[in-house]
């Protein structure tokens, strides 16, 4: 283990409130004329990718935006539901920016930035400003003011909303930016155009290659800077409740161009997502986290109770939430609130045909606020549970396991969002900087908008007006060399002419990880991991099957080269599981906790940032680390009680 | 989820190579499909079972399968995202077919949205659209604070009616005149709610419904198959609207 000098932080001098203002005073400038000299590629639409591209078209650089999707409107910011977290303090509540940056401090468990966290919580309040400029509708009181609810970890209504498709409408508001640009000819969007490698020139990222999905075409774009907005490798678990096209491509082929990868074994577990119920299933649905403002979580309080939960009296159920922390009852942090969950089934309380599953129930609710106020809240997420599970919940509680939602690790960054390959950015779920070990409800969209709109700008503005960058063409050899060896990886998968779908691999991998890498982590059980996933990787690269031709629409071999990547980070996260010998936010190594089964930290030796460096195939890739201090907040246990 | 059965069924799915080569319905049975299984969940199933025959499998547009990112897309039995109302087709469960039953599947069908192979069509001319217009023109940087704009809240709730639309192209597939006015006009109906955006408000509609021309989507003859189909719900009272902002526009100029 050793520090890096390529792992600088950056982090500017001054008080924590002065950081970002001194930063943004100290960077450099681009003056309008110049900005249209200079190029900038921008992969990925969602939240952070779009508002990034939408901003740095506004400001005059010559923008070049890929999406593997057919339009940038669906990236899978989408579909999150509950809100986004600002520190407005609209309802006079004590909120600051001091303290979101607290509780985002304290919810990630100690494992994040403070100057990072605290510019997030800063620029919150701006997001909330530029997306109602859009025409974003939020939720409203009868006044006309902007409405606020709770979410987890928090003891303060400010999280805003609309209705529960929020990803959505902040999306759209970023895409309409977006269209805007484009239509202006500031964006140029490429749609059907997957990244599959970075090009680095001199030691810089200038440029991308690209496969057009419609036509199997291979080709080299180029630009003084490349900004990755890709998002995060819950998929790697095969089963999440991310979209199935998310993968961790870009990010992982930026990581063998030299991006360190920082913290990949943390994984967020949410607790609300509809139960697996057979091998068919293709992803996993999350029900919001505001569900837990009004929705009581029980289990029977007898092991293996099977009657119906309308015949469960009251006495009979442990409402285990609200008894083990009282302070935020059925509103603690994801992590917490997963594990309760999966140790009340493991217990033998759990509930529905596999015994995996708590109930989430909405009786108390209907009763305060009748149906109609209900559905007023919730009727979108109501459907949505009806149609996969044919129950009414009004009726019947919801059915609730936990399952993989979110990726706190990813490409390590500065403050400035730069990867340690100059000129490469990392915006949003791709990077790993804002949540630690766990990311708090609400906490996704203001990132990728706070990167996006109002970080990204400045930090490459500052990087092209501080650099000599020389002219690159797709025509000269390293351009050419990276288009070949892509072509090359592509000619090998089709080769292979084994038996085995890149889906059949994709599912066994997820098992593998699930079992071991999952909410609960031991020592043995990744070493196992290791070895498992070292066959299978080997199995994969001799069995595999892909149809048809590359120079096609070809979706199998777009899955092929996901899983390819995927069986490698998976082989990652096992071995940052492994050296974390600690317990931390969403990172549960049952060999550290505390006698009452909460995460137990060890501050001493973890209180820090792995960054995983790229050694070559086939070598262990080497541990590198960046210091955590924390000169604001007291490093200490949490406590939801 | 107690009462879980295998079905066997029949398909007839539409199968085309590309773009410029002509497309046929082609026979398949799957066998063993779990009724709680999604509709996309049955075409994976179909998929493995080409696949493990050495045949190209089915290519189809979907991505997070919850019924929000508007990517599937797929007329089944004639209908768009199926029969089931205010359901997209990663929604639309196995539970409502039965054992034996044959299922016509085929991609979205309308001069703007062209086929590039078996169920995907391009829908870029919807990006288009809203590139004309579809926004308000605010910066990064311009933006006042948030609650110096009231919005009744009446306002804001038909604002976000019209604003849930998903992108997918069922309105238009399902349209004899291949239509888009139902997925413009909830654009449109969107920023007509809101005070954002007021001064824009004529070049919008103008330049939306021009593009909308440009891209060979058909006439609005008001036969309402649009809202039948809409997965989410979009009223054909936005239509009117947005001839109204369409005629206010054109006597204002």
């Amino acid at each position: 283990m050793s520090t890096h000098s390529k792992l600088n932080s950056k982090v500017p001098e001054g008080s924590i409130e002065k950081k970002w203002a001194n930063r943004k005073f100290e960077n450099k400038l681009v003056n309008p004329a110049n900005r249209r000299k200079h190029s900038v590629i921008v992969v990925g639409a969602g939240l952070a990718g779009a508002s990034a591209a939408a901003s740095m078209g506004e400001a005059g650089y010559r923008v070049k935006l890929f999406v593997y999707h057919d339009s940038p409107r669906r990236a899978h910011s989408i579909a999150a539901q509950g809100g986004i977290n600002a520190a407005k303090s609209y309802q006079n509540d004590g909120d600051s920016v001091y303290r979101l940056f607290y509780d985002t401090i304290k919810g990630g468990d100690f494992r994040s930035r403070e100057a990072n966290v605290y510019r997030l919580a800063e620029v919150s309040v701006n997001i909330i400003d530029q997306c109602v400029s859009q025409g974003v509708p939020f939720a409203r009181e009868y006044s006309g003011y902007l409405s606020n609810r709770s979410f987890g970890g928090s003891q303060l209504q400010r999280t805003f909303y609309a209705r529960g498709q929020t990803g959505q409408q902040l999306l759209l508001g970023a895409y309409g930016s977006l269209m805007r640009q484009m239509g202006e000819k500031s964006v140029e969007v490429f749609p059907y155009h997957e990244m599959l490698d970075v090009i680095v020139v001199d030691g810089k990222a200038r440029g991308i290659v690209v496969r057009n999905l419609q036509t199997g075409e291979l080709a080299v774009h180029t630009a003084d800077v490349v900004v990755l907005a890709t998002g995060g490798y819950g998929n790697v678990f095969y089963l999440s409740t991310n979209a199935k096209k998310s993968n961790c491509t870009a990010a992982w082929r930026a990581y063998k161009k030299g991006a360190f990868f920082g913290n990949p074994c943390f994984t967020q577990i949410h607790p609300t997502c509809v139960p697996v119920s057979g091998d068919y299933q293709s992803k996993l649905t999350l029900m919001s986290e505001s569900l837990r403002n009004d929705g009581r979580v029980w289990v029977p309080k007898a092991k293996g109770d099977k009657r119906s939960p309308k015949d469960i009296p009251e006495a009979e159920r442990d409402y285990y939430l609200e008894r083990i922390y009282p302070a935020f009852g059925n509103l603690v942090p994801r992590d917490v609130a997963s594990r309760s969950a999966k140790m009340m089934c493991d217990k033998g309380h759990g509930v529905g045909q596999t015994g995996l599953a708590v109930y989430l129930d909405f009786a108390d609710a209907v009763k305060r606020l009748g149906k109609e106020g209900v559905a007023k809240k919730y009727g979108n997420l109501f459907e949505m549970y009806e149609k996969i599970t044919g129950e009414d919940p009004y009726d019947v509680p919801m059915r609730m396991y936990p399952a993989v939602h979110y990726t706190m690790g990813g490409l390590w960054v500065d403050y400035n969002l730069q990867s340690t390959i100059p000129g490469l950015f990392v915006l949003g779920e791709a990077n790993f900087s804002d949540h630690g070990a766990n990311r708090l409800g609400a906490s996704a969209l203001m990132q990728g908008l706070a990167d996006g709109y109002f970080v990204a700008p400045f930090s490459v503005a500052n990087y092209i007006g501080g650099e000599k960058l020389a002219a690159v063409s797709p025509d000269d050899a390293v351009c050419k060399q990276a288009l070949a060896d892509v072509k090359g990886r592509i000619e090998k998968f089709m080769s292979i002419k084994g038996k085995q779908s890149a889906d059949s691999f994709h599912r066994r991998l997820g098992k593998i990880m699930w079992d071991h890498c999952g909410m609960a982590r031991n020592e043995a059980g990744l070493k196992q991991a290791i070895a498992e996933i070292q066959k299978l990787q080997a199995e994969f690269w001799s069995d595999l099957f892909v149809p048809g031709d590359s120079a096609d629409l070809n979706q199998e071999l777009e899955k092929a080269g996901r899983v390819a990547d995927f069986l490698e980070l998976g082989e990652l996260m096992c071995r940052d599981a492994l050296e974390r010998a600690e317990s931390c936010g969403g990172h549960f190594r049952e060999e550290f906790q505390t006698p009452e089964g909460e995460a137990l930290r060890n501050d001493e030796q973890f209180a820090h940032v792995a960054a995983w460096e790229f050694q070559g195939e086939g070598k262990v890739p080497a541990r590198h680390q960046e210091a955590l201090v924390f000169d604001n907040i007291h490093l200490a246990q949490r406590s939801y009680k | 989820m107690s009462s879980q059965k295998n079905l066997t069924l029949h398909l007839k799915v539409w199968r085309q190579k590309n773009s410029s080569t002509p497309g046929k319905l082609v026979d398949y049975t799957v066998e063993g499909v779990n009724s709680a299984a999604s509709f996309l969940e049955m075409m994976d199933v179909l998929n493995e079972q080409l696949l493990r025959k050495g045949e190209e499998p089915v290519a189809f547009d979907h991505d997070c399968r919850e019924g929000i990112c508007g990517s599937c897309a797929m007329m089944i039995n004639g209908c768009a995202h199926g029969d089931m109302p205010k359901t997209t087709t990663c929604q639309l469960h196995m539970r409502h077919f039965n054992d034996g039953d044959t299922i016509v599947i085929e991609p979205w069908r309308a001069r703007g949205f062209p086929i590039r192979k078996d169920l995907v069509v391009d829908r870029s001319a919807f990006d288009r659209i809203i590139a004309a217009g579809g926004y308000v023109s605010t910066n990064v940087g311009n933006a006042p604070e948030a609650n110096s704009m009231l919005v009744p809240q009446h306002d804001a709730e038909k604002a976000m009616d019209a604003a849930a639309c998903i992108g997918c192209g069922a309105c238009v597939a399902s349209c004899k005149n291949a239509s888009a006015m139902l997925f413009v006009s909830a654009k449109v109906s969107q920023m007509a709610h809101l005070p954002q955006g007021g001064p824009e408000r004529s070049k919008r509609v103008k330049s939306m419904v021009a593009q909308m021309d440009l891209e060979k989507f058909g006439a609005c003859s008001n036969t309402g198959a649009c809202e039948a189909a809409c997965p989410k719900g979009i009223k054909l009272s936005n239509i009117t609207l947005l001839n109204r902002e369409l005629a206010r526009a054109q006597v204002k100029s």
